[in-house]
Formats: structure tokens, C-alpha cells, sequence
């Protein structure tokens, strides 16, 4: 500590001392150590069944094959995935024909799917990746409830969602219509046919790494 | 070797505002500590084991149910399925190991270096009464679990405090909520528990303020060459137990990833059956010296009077040694006296853990006889030889 080094005499400042560099050194090793012994205390407070609750949606990530062939036309039935109800509705010709009109395109607030509800392959009228199904993640983009099936206004027989708790109303598309609760359209899961009544959920054909984090809301 | 007077400037650099840090320097920072060796160090490291419990304690008890239908079940649940739940629940368990060696060290240290003396019998007390509270807070803390152990420990002792005559049933039942032990049993077990965790720092606070009153022993002033230097807390000594505890938590972690078995008795892992008694009752070795006294006295009330007396010797410690004299290394009887001790304590640990047998109920009564003619005569008389002498002297 007696000599200073030359290069501190060029720039006029002190170096600091070994003891405090070993202070700062100790307090940052021992706030490190803090962090580490805060991490396994602040994950429990996830709560009993948390890993459970992981395991079961990265297991239910894997591929849940549906067999629709029991569907007659307008038949609907509600299938768990990845711990979320899918709606899956075998749609009848008019439901079909509806979507495509312009009056009631007119009604919705995001008719041509724009916002990242969906993979690739169902961005189109149907908002599918066949047009004789609707296959939808049932929960309401405004706070979560599950909605019915319930025609739009104005539409009958040409299918639709409602949610009970805000009463948001979706069309057979599960396209939201304007000023109503939710913001944005329903979710729809990746999905492809292995057969024409075999559905895979889980996989999307258009784009294989498609992940329902991608989306907007869920 | 003397170190720099820090004087806090605290004038000139935060103004009066700032003047409560008085106490701050003159009590920590700048307090005056003679040379201490290591053993000074173990207050700290039952601070920070203390923190820790304090820390897991609460995060168990997020997910515990005080039940005896669903207590077992809801430690399961934090085992398997709590994240790093295992890992908090270890850190409870072996803490409780660690907190007993550093206090029976802690206080080993207080007897060899003669702490318990005037004019720190307050210290001396308050740290009795922590031992005791804490032998307590483990005791309830292991029942919580209602597994075998918890079960059948708790009802060892529960019949002998029903064996204090004419009181005793009465008393077990005011303090169960009813004569078995149920649901209302564990509830108050869960809540004393909880409780005495806060009421052990409010008396920490008192017995750290009860030692900053008077300042740590010297352990050198007994010897031929004194050495009265003192040096400030900071940075001599925030050092000093930091290494300390480093060295503490390495153990600790030791005991955690390495010695699971050692912390948690396998007839713990079965949920607790009031129809079967595991083969052998053993306590957790930090309360196996008065459960080794329980069993060497035939009777069930003696066990209990002579396990009592035992602590109660402690007690009174201050007034059985009167010379001015503290450390055991420059009293020869008395030095000799306390390496009987140990021995004794030592043997009543192992004693209280083996199975019972005539070997070893006959060496914990040569134990108990140590343990109670160290402090009704070794140190006695010869604290009266040592104030004779001295008087002479002088
Ligand atoms: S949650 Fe569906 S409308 Fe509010």
C-alpha cells in the first residue's frame, strides 16, 4: 500500500483499496448466495400440484387424436386438451354458407382473423382447417369464462357462441362480434386431419412449431 | 495492532437527522470486542440457522393442515408435489440439528470460559430460557407431522407429565384440550410451534441486549499474559463471523443433500397408528440426554424431578461458582470437571438413542451422578479454594 502505481498519477483518481474490493466482492458473492436461496422458496409458492399441473399440459402437449365420425351435421362435441375445452362442432351447410356474408362480416370486429388467434392454415372465412368443422378452444377471450353454443342474433341456425358472464357473442367462427366484452376472437388450437374423420390436435400442418404461447389470448 | 478509532462523523456527514445510528456505531460497528477466538463465533451462526427456520417455517406452513386426518397427507404433498418443497421441508428438519450443535457448543463454550459469571448472569439466564424455549419449539415441531415417531414421542411424554402427582392429569388435560391426543392437540401443537419461533427473538433481542450491557468475556485475562486490546466489531469480527458461518452453512448443506437419513427417522415415513407402537422409540438426539434421565430412574416422577434438577443446575450456575476466575483453562479442577462433563453429556446422548439394556441405563446413572457432583461439588469447592487462595494473596 505504500507506492501507487504510475497510471493512477495519469488519471488523478485512487484506485480502491484491496479492502474494498474484497468487501464489494463478499457482498456480491453473498447477494448472489441470497438470490440462489430465494429461488426454491419463492417456485413453492406456485403451490402443491404445481409439477402435476406441468406434467399434465406437457402431456397433453403431445398429440390427442379425436375420432369425429360419430358427428352427424350440426353435432357438436367439447373435448379436453391440454387442460382447455376445444370445441368441435360438424357444421351444417347453412352455418358454412353464413360465414362468408358480408352482413355479417359487417358485425364482427376482426372478421378476416388479422390478429394472431389462430395457425396459419385458419386464416381464412372458416377460421379452420376445414370448413365442415369448427374446432375452437372454448374460453372467452374478455376473462375467461366458457361460452355456449348460442346463434347469433339475427342468425338462427347459422351457429355461434355466448359467453354467459359478460355476454360476449361469438360467431360459428368464433369470431367475436363488435362492442362486446371480449377483445378478441376465440383461440384456435393447431390441428389437421390424419382421416377425413380422424382429427389430430396438438399438430398443425401449415406450421409445425406453432405454440398456443404464440397467440394473443387465451 | 491497535486499531484506527473510527469516531462516527455522523455530523458532519448526514446531520442530526441521521443521529439513531448513534447507537448503530457505538453497538455494532465500532463496539469494542476483546481478542475472542473462534468459539465467540457460534451466536452468529445460531442467528443465521435461526433466520433460516424462520424463512422454511413459514413457507411450510403455507401448505400445512393442523389435522391428524390430513397433517401426514399435506407433508406428502409438500414433499412431492410443493416445488423445491423437499428442499424448504430439509432445510426445516436439519436446521433443527444445527441450531442444538451450535447451542450445546454455544453454551459448552459459556461453561469452559466461564461466561455465565457476574456480571453476565443475565446473559447467562436469557440464553438458558432460549435452550429451554427451544427444546420446546422442537418438540411440538415434531409432533406436527403425525407420523409414528411424532405420535409415540408425544405420547412418552405427555404420560409423564401425567405422572406429576395430584397436577398432572389435570394439567395434560388443560394443555391438550381433552385427555388424548387429537385434532385440538395437534392444533395447539401447531400453534405453539408457530408461536415460540416469534418469542424466541424477542428473547435473542434481550439476550443480545443483555451481553451488549456488559461485553463479551476475555478469555485471555486468566491467563499469564493477558491481552486487554480491544478491537472494533467491524471489520474485525463481521469478518471473522462470516467465515464463521460460511463454514456453519457448508455443514448445513452437508447435512441437507448428503445425510437425509440423518434428519428424518424412517418410522417418521409411516403415518401415525395410535395401535401400534413402532419396535423402538427414540428421540431426536438434541432431546436424548433428559430422555436417557427418564429411563435411568426407576420411577416415572423421579425421571422427570432429575431431568428438571439437571437443567436447573444450569441455572444456577453463577451462584455455585463464585471465584472472579473464567477460564477453565487456567483452573485445574475446575478444567477437569468440565471434561467430565462433556463425557457425561456425550454418554447421555448416546445412551438416550440406544435401545434400552442394563449397560446402558447403568452408565446413564454414572452420567446423571457426574453430571449433578460437577456443579454440587467440583465447582464449589473449587471456586472456595480458588477466593481462599486468593484472599491470602491479597
Ligand atoms: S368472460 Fe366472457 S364475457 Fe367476460
Amino acid at each position: 500500500m505504500s507506492t501507487e502505481p504510475p497510471f493512477d498519477k495519469d488519471n488523478g483518481t485512487t484506485p480502491p483499496s484491496r479492502r474494498k474490493i474484497l468487501t464489494a466482492s463478499t457482498i456480491a458473492l453473498g447477494g448472489a448466495g441470497a438470490c440462489a436461496l430465494a429461488a426454491p422458496f419463492l417456485e413453492s409458492l406456485e403451490g402443491p400440484g404445481a409439477d402435476l399441473r406441468k406434467a399434465e399440459s406437457d402431456d397433453k402437449a403431445a398429440i390427442v387424436e379425436v375420432d369425429l365420425s360419430d358427428l352427424k351435421r350440426g353435432d357438436h362435441k367439447q373435448i379436453k386438451w391440454k387442460n382447455w375445452p376445444v370445441f368441435i362442432q360438424y357444421r351444417t351447410k347453412d352455418m358454412i354458407a353464413a360465414l362468408k356474408e358480408p352482413a355479417l362480416k359487417a358485425l364482427l370486429r376482426d372478421p378476416d382473423s388479422k390478429i394472431r388467434q389462430q395457425p396459419k392454415d385458419a386464416v381464412n372465412d372458416y377460421r379452420s382447417i376445414n370448413p365442415d368443422y369448427a374446432i375452437l378452444i372454448g374460453i372467452c377471450t374478455h376473462l375467461g369464462c366458457i361460452p355456449n353454443f348460442r346463434d347469433v342474433k339475427g342468425y338462427a341456425h347459422k351457429g355461434g357462441f355466448f359467453c354467459p358472464c359478460h355476454g360476449s357473442q361469438f360467431d360459428n367462427a368464433g369470431r367475436v362480434l363488435k362492442d362486446m366484452p371480449a377483445p378478441y376472437n376465440l383461440p384456435v388450437p393447431p390441428a389437421r386431419f390424419i382421416k377425413p374423420t380422424i382429427l389430430r390436435l396438438g399438430e398443425s400442418a401449415a406450421e409445425p412449431h406453432f405454440s398456443m404461447n404464440d397467440i394473443q389470448q387465451i | 495492532m491497535s486499531p484506527p478509532p473510527h469516531k462516527p462523523d455522523l455530523e458532519h456527514q448526514s446531520g442530526q437527522r441521521l443521529s439513531f445510528l448513534y447507537s448503530f456505531y457505538k453497538h455494532f460497528s465500532h463496539y469494542p470486542m476483546p481478542p475472542v477466538n473462534w468459539f465467540w463465533c457460534l451466536g452468529a451462526c445460531l442467528l443465521a440457522a435461526l433466520g433460516l427456520m424462520m424463512l422454511s417455517g413459514l413457507f411450510l406452513a403455507i401448505n400445512y393442515v393442523p389435522d391428524t386426518h390430513q397433517a401426514f397427507q399435506a407433508i406428502v404433498t409438500i414433499e412431492r408435489h410443493v416445488p423445491s418443497g423437499w428442499l424448504i421441508r430439509a432445510i426445516h428438519m436439519a436446521g433443527a440439528t444445527m441450531i442444538f450443535a451450535a447451542l450445546y457448543l454455544h453454551i459448552g463454550r459459556g461453561l469452559w470460559y466461564g461466561s455465565y459469571k457476574a456480571p453476565r448472569e443475565f446473559v447467562w439466564l436469557t440464553g438458558l430460557l432460549l435452550m429451554a424455549l427451544f427444546m420446546v419449539t422442537a418438540f411440538a415441531g415434531y409432533v406436527l407431522p403425525w407420523g409414528q415417531m411424532s405420535y409415540w414421542g408425544a405420547t412418552v411424554i405427555t404420560h409423564a407429565i401425567e405422572s406429576i402427582p395430584f397436577i398432572g392429569k389435570p394439567l395434560l388435560n388443560f394443555l391438550l384440550g381433552g385427555p388424548e391426543l387429537g385434532d385440538i392437540a395437534l392444533r395447539r401443537f401447531f400453534i405453539l410451534h408457530f408461536t415460540l419461533g416469534f418469542v424466541a427473538v424477542a428473547i435473542i433481542a434481550l439476550h443480545i441486549l443483555c451481553l451488549h450491557a456488559v461485553g463479551p468475556t476475555n478469555p485471555t485475562l486468566d491467563s499469564p499474559q493477558p491481552k486487554r486490546v480491544t478491537r472494533p466489531f467491524h471489520p474485525f469480527y463481521t469478518i471473522k463471523d462470516n467465515i464463521a458461518v460460511c463454514v456453519f452453512l457448508i455443514i448445513y448443506t452437508i447435512l441437507i443433500f448428503y445425510l437425509p437419513h440423518l434428519i428424518e427417522k424412517q418410522a417418521n415415513l409411516l403415518p401415525a397408528n395410535s395401535l401400534k407402537t413402532p419396535d423402538t422409540i427414540s428421540p431426536e438426539w438434541y432431546l436424548a440426554p433428559f430422555f436417557a434421565m427418564l429411563r435411568a430412574v426407576p420411577s416415572q416422577l423421579g425421571g422427570l424431578a432429575i431431568a428438571f434438577a439437571s437443567l436447573l443446575m444450569l441455572f444456577a450456575l453463577p451462584w455455585l461458582d463464585r471465584s472472579p476466575k473464567h477460564n477453565a483453562t487456567y483452573r485445574p479442577l475446575v478444567r477437569l470437571g468440565w471434561i467430565l462433563f462433556f463425557t457425561a453429556f456425550l454418554t447421555l446422548i448416546v445412551a438416550g438413542l440406544e435401545p434400552p439394556s442394563t449397560w446402558w441405563i447403568w452408565l446413564s446413572r454414572v452420567a446423571l451422578l457426574i453430571w449433578f457432583s460437577v456443579f454440587l461439588v467440583i465447582l464449589p469447592y473449587a471456586s472456595f479454594r480458588e477466593r481462599h487462595s486468593k484472599g491470602e494473596k491479597s
